[in-house]
């Protein structure tokens, strides 16, 4: 097993250059322009990134105050007895609910799991397995939406959070399930 | 929904930072959080333009519409809307591959390309299609099998006994989350208002 994911980790680092040379060797044996084509493409980068920041800034700015302002700590508080008639552990709720808002707030609550109980303990694998089977979802929904300018987003939160839940709740069964 | 989810994180952001005194961190974080948002975006955009750039050449080269052909079937079943052949699911299709290999810096420019043509077939142009958010939703469930360096790099050897339940766990909340968009886009508080949402 270990051999398979490490086969797998190391071809990673070779698919990335083999993209970026197999596609215009292909494109040129099809008579392509490849560097007229290129740069033709590479032109819309620009727009793209700057017509995502209004939207950025909206949606950061409201988490950035949400977790300073301790609001979130507070929610984690409130949500613990809840949580633990359905067996799950008050140590992974940061990362549950860190998750689909903050990428690097959810990777430091990771390492902060990490340093306090160890990389082999039930936390820390429970909070490596959400952090790694979810997305930032408002960050996703943000940056894609705000790319072609729509602002009604219709069910897409509640889809994405729904999905967020469920991985969040078979993150921690199936490391239950695994490890104890 | 998210003028509300939006509204409510700042109001409670605002009074709880001055319940607790810690009014001047709220402020400094919204000030923070917006340069941060910036430097984000500005530091998209090279990345953005290799991926372009080479996605450009892919297309011209008929590589984008000879996947989009090959995933006919799946498509067809995520996405009734996009026309048969359309660009659109070419896209798609790269984005999530990408996806799959734990490649987010090649995922995004090509999602964003993808969106881009999912617009050209939305009829009401503020406004998310069905299309987009199921796309979106598979999107923020992650499909990754590649473990995210930023957590090997974490956990280090010990990531290795991860790699079975991320792959069931991602596995579900794709499933919720295909469910959940499929299902919610005929409610009514959700439906698109123009006849194009109607059949089906």
């Amino acid at each position: 097993m270990d051999g398979f994911i490490n086969i797998i980790n190391q071809a990673s680092s070779y698919i990335i250059p083999l993209i970026i040379v197999l596609i215009p060797a292909y494109a040129l044996f099809r008579k392509v322009k490849v560097y007229e084509e290129f740069v033709e493409g590479a032109k819309e980068g620009f727009t793209i990134a700057v017509r995502i920041i209004p939207y950025l800034v909206a949606i950061l700015v409201a988490i950035g105050m949400f977790r300073a302002s301790g609001a979130m700590d507070y929610m984690v508080t409130g949500l613990e007895p809840i949580l633990s008639i359905i067996g799950f552990p008050p140590e992974n709720l940061p990362m549950a609910l860190m998750r689909p808002l903050s990428g690097s707030g959810s990777l430091g609550l990771l390492s902060d799991l990490v340093n306090q109980y160890g990389v082999d303990s039930l936390f820390t694998r429970i909070g490596a397995t959400m952090y790694g089977s979810t997305e930032t979802t408002f960050y996703v929904i943000a940056v894609y939406f705000g790319s072609v300018g729509i602002r009604k987003t219709r069910h897409a939160i509640i889809a994405g959070l729904l999905a967020d839940m469920a991985g969040a709740l078979s993150a921690v069964y199936i490391c239950k399930l695994l490890f104890t | 929904m998210l003028n509300y989810i939006w509204f409510a994180m700042i109001a409670v952001s605002v009074l709880v930072g001055i319940a607790t005194g810690r009014i001047d961190a709220v402020t400094d974080a919204a000030f923070n959080s917006a340069k941060v948002a910036v430097e984000l975006a500005i530091g998209l955009i090279g990345i953005m333009a290799l991926w372009l750039g080479i996605m450009q050449v892919a297309e011209k080269a008929g590589l984008i519409n000879a996947l989009a052909r090959g995933i006919r079937p799946l498509a067809r079943w995520l996405f009734p809307e996009i026309p048969d052949g359309h660009p659109a699911l070419g896209s798609i299709v790269m984005n999530m591959a990408a996806n799959i290999l734990g490649l987010g810096n090649a995922a995004t420019p090509m999602g964003l390309k993808a969106m881009q043509e999912l617009q050209e077939l939305n009829p009401e142009k503020d406004t998310a299609s069905n299309a987009m958010v199921t796309f979106l939703a598979i999107n923020t469930s992650s499909v990754q099998i590649l473990l995210p360096a930023t957590m090997v790099g974490l956990i280090g050897a010990a990531s290795g006994a991860l790699f079975i339940p991320i792959i069931i766990a991602t596995s579900v909340s794709t499933i919720v989350a295909i469910t959940a968009a499929k299902w919610l886009e005929k409610r009514k508080a959700f439906i698109q208002t123009p006849p194009s949402g109607e059949e089906a």
